[in-house]
């Protein structure tokens, strides 16, 4: 019999390196010991003697697990899923049977092996269920996020005023014109690609320079880049169209409502395990009614969201009557899978 | 036929350039001279009082003073040009130019477009200030101000009161006075969430208020008064507006 495979993104085990998954994993393994407290015992009191019971037996074994996941995450990512998660049951029931044999020495073990090996295989198979279904749901969803990066991104009105300067340098300087409509090209291949999948910061860094240059055609000495790109890990991983918007919002909300010169800062530096993204602008606080701010800022921050669940963050401050927005993600190399 | 006098009013170099540029090509069709440029909306409410413009090309979306707000500023002169907005893109500004009958260009502009719209605003005077209005849903950022033969603007934002005295308003600044020749109803309307009504002839900052006192003054009932940041004199409060006032303090 054929099979028909009608869905495109195969299941893939979560990246137990994940602060987001790991916490999922404890908070469901304790929620379980806790239910299976409440139900077994005879009354409240009785309950939570039962449940501490239960996580002195569970928890060391609970964490070791996670631990040794945790260690093994690169090469599980690399295997097929049934074997991933056949791997994943044989660590669980490894352990199983440690705990199992050391209590087996003291005399307050209820539960027989048997027991032991049916709940701990239960409860595996209930999270990684879990995880396949929390996959397959945002599947969908990432989808969507390249809809919303598309519908958020390039305003209108950056497009229509690119392609009039453009016009206007073409008798003029028509090799400047040329250059112009090439970053054009290049920005809108970058809008039109898969969202879903993650782009090298070495290419988000140089759409942020094609983006910067047609914004300079069209402004001229209004506007000023600092870029502090020096110690921007190239070979990061991150996903498309994170840096560019904010940059399009820092001239959008920063330069536009000025009649002087503004500067937009650039930086970008890898510290540690953390990549870190600043970009700053002058700050108009009369104009902040062009709304539209909020909503680039609250997309970006939900495909980080997306991408890397709760280790990725972005806040926006505002120092010095400049306004400034940092992202934080996980330095992620380029060999590393996608999630 | 004289050459059409155009002003062109825009925040990019090279719109302005463009606009130039096509105002050549269709120069056989409709002659013109470009008399101004402005690069924002301050310098354009400066510089076209003095240009002898017929016709106005006006970018909407500039820094300082939008267009429209600078398009309700100048048909105050009494040869203020006919205006014909430019717009890369701004849905809401399209809408209103249309349900209002008011002349609009998109860019990139069309030499065609740019003849035509240059025709139809040859004859037409400036924009009737009620269609600006209705267009610009938006309070305004500047007051224009009474001083002789030019427009003088006044941020709303250095505004700490108006008050109604007899024919006039007068607005104060920390600096100054000025005469407002607007009422102090259709002010209160437009800048509600700016100022706070505190006696019948009387709108005050919400943010420049500092405090109250309570002053008897003679055989009058005791009242409360407000006082300012950056002005000496305190003015009173109205006994029936005095729960609002009093309310916004508690929010304070």
């Amino acid at each position: 019999m054929t099979s028909i495979n009608q869905n495109d993104t195969p299941d893939v085990l979560p990246d137990f390196r994940n602060l987001g998954v790991v916490a999922r994993i404890l908070v469901a393994v304790n929620v379980m010991a806790l239910t299976a407290a409440l139900y077994s015992a005879t009354g409240w009191m009785h309950a939570r003697d039962r449940f501490v019971e239960a996580a002195a037996l569970i928890e060391p074994m609970l964490l070791s697990v996670v631990l040794v996941l945790y260690i093994v995450a690169p090469r599980l990512q690399r295997m097929n899923y049934v074997a991933g998660c056949a791997a994943v049951l044989g660590i669980a029931l490894l352990f199983a049977l440690a705990t199992h044999a050391y209590w087996a020495r003291s005399e307050t073990l209820a539960a027989g092996l048997g027991r032991t090996f049916v709940l701990t295989a239960l409860a595996v198979a209930l999270l990684l269920g879990y995880f396949r279904l929390r996959a397959r749901a945002y599947s969908p969803a990432l989808a969507e996020a390249r809809l919303q990066a598309l519908q958020a991104r390039i305003r209108p009105h950056f497009l229509f005023n690119s392609l009039n300067a453009v016009l206007s340098v073409i008798r003029r300087d028509p090799r400047r014109a040329e250059r112009a409509l090439e970053d054009l090209a290049d920005l809108f291949r970058t809008l039109m690609s898969d969202a879903r999948q993650f782009v090298r910061l070495a290419d988000e860094i140089a759409l942020l320079e094609r983006y910067a240059s047609l914004e300079q055609l069209r402004l001229g000495e209004r506007l000023r880049v600092a870029w502090e790109i020096d110690a921007a890990p190239s070979d990061a991983l991150l996903p498309p169209l994170v840096l560019q918007p904010l940059l399009e919002n820092a001239v959008y909300h920063g330069i536009e409502p000025g009649t002087g010169v503004g500067e937009v800062l650039v930086h970008v530096e890898r510290r540690g395990d953390r990549v870190l993204a600043r970009i700053e602008n002058p700050y108009h606080p009369e104009h902040q009614h062009r709304a539209g701010n909020r909503m680039a800022l609250d997309n970006i921050r939900e495909r980080l969201m997306l991408f890397f669940d709760a280790e990725a963050r972005l806040e926006t401050r505002i120092v010095d009557n400049r306004f400034r927005v940092e992202i934080e993600m996980p330095y992620r190399a380029e060999r590393s899978p996608a999630p | 036929m004289s050459a059409l006098r155009v002003f062109v009013a825009d925040d990019e170099a090279p719109a302005r350039d463009r606009l130039r540029e096509l105002l050549e090509d269709i120069s056989d069709e409709v002659p013109s001279e470009v008399v101004g440029e402005a690069r924002n909306g301050l310098e354009t409410v400066e510089r076209v009082p003095g240009s002898g413009a017929q016709v106005l090309l006006l970018d909407i979306h500039m820094p300082g003073i939008g267009g429209l707000e600078v398009a309700r500023h100048l048909a105050r002169l009494s040869d203020a040009p006919a205006v014909v907005f430019v717009t890369a893109h701004d849905r809401h500004a399209v809408e209103a130019f249309e349900l209002n009958a008011l002349d609009y260009l998109l860019k990139p502009v069309r030499a065609a477009r740019l003849a035509a719209a240059l025709k139809k605003a040859q004859g037409a005077g400036p924009p009737a200030d009620a269609s600006l209005e209705r267009a610009d849903a938006r309070a305004r950022e500047y007051l224009p101000v009474s001083e002789r033969h030019r427009i003088v603007l006044v941020p709303v934002t250095d505004v700490l009161y108006l008050k109604a005295e007899q024919k006039y308003v007068t607005l104060r600044t920390r600096e100054r006075e000025f005469l407002v020749e607007e009422s102090l109803v259709s002010l209160e309307q437009e800048f509600a969430e700016r100022f706070v009504r505190i006696h019948r002839n009387c709108l005050v900052a919400r943010a420049a208020i500092r405090g109250f006192e309570r002053a008897a003054a003679g055989e009058e009932e005791a009242h409360w008064r407000v006082k300012l940041e950056g002005v000496p004199e305190a003015l009173p409060v109205s006994r029936r507006q005095w729960p609002v006032v009093r309310a916004l303090v508690a929010e304070k």
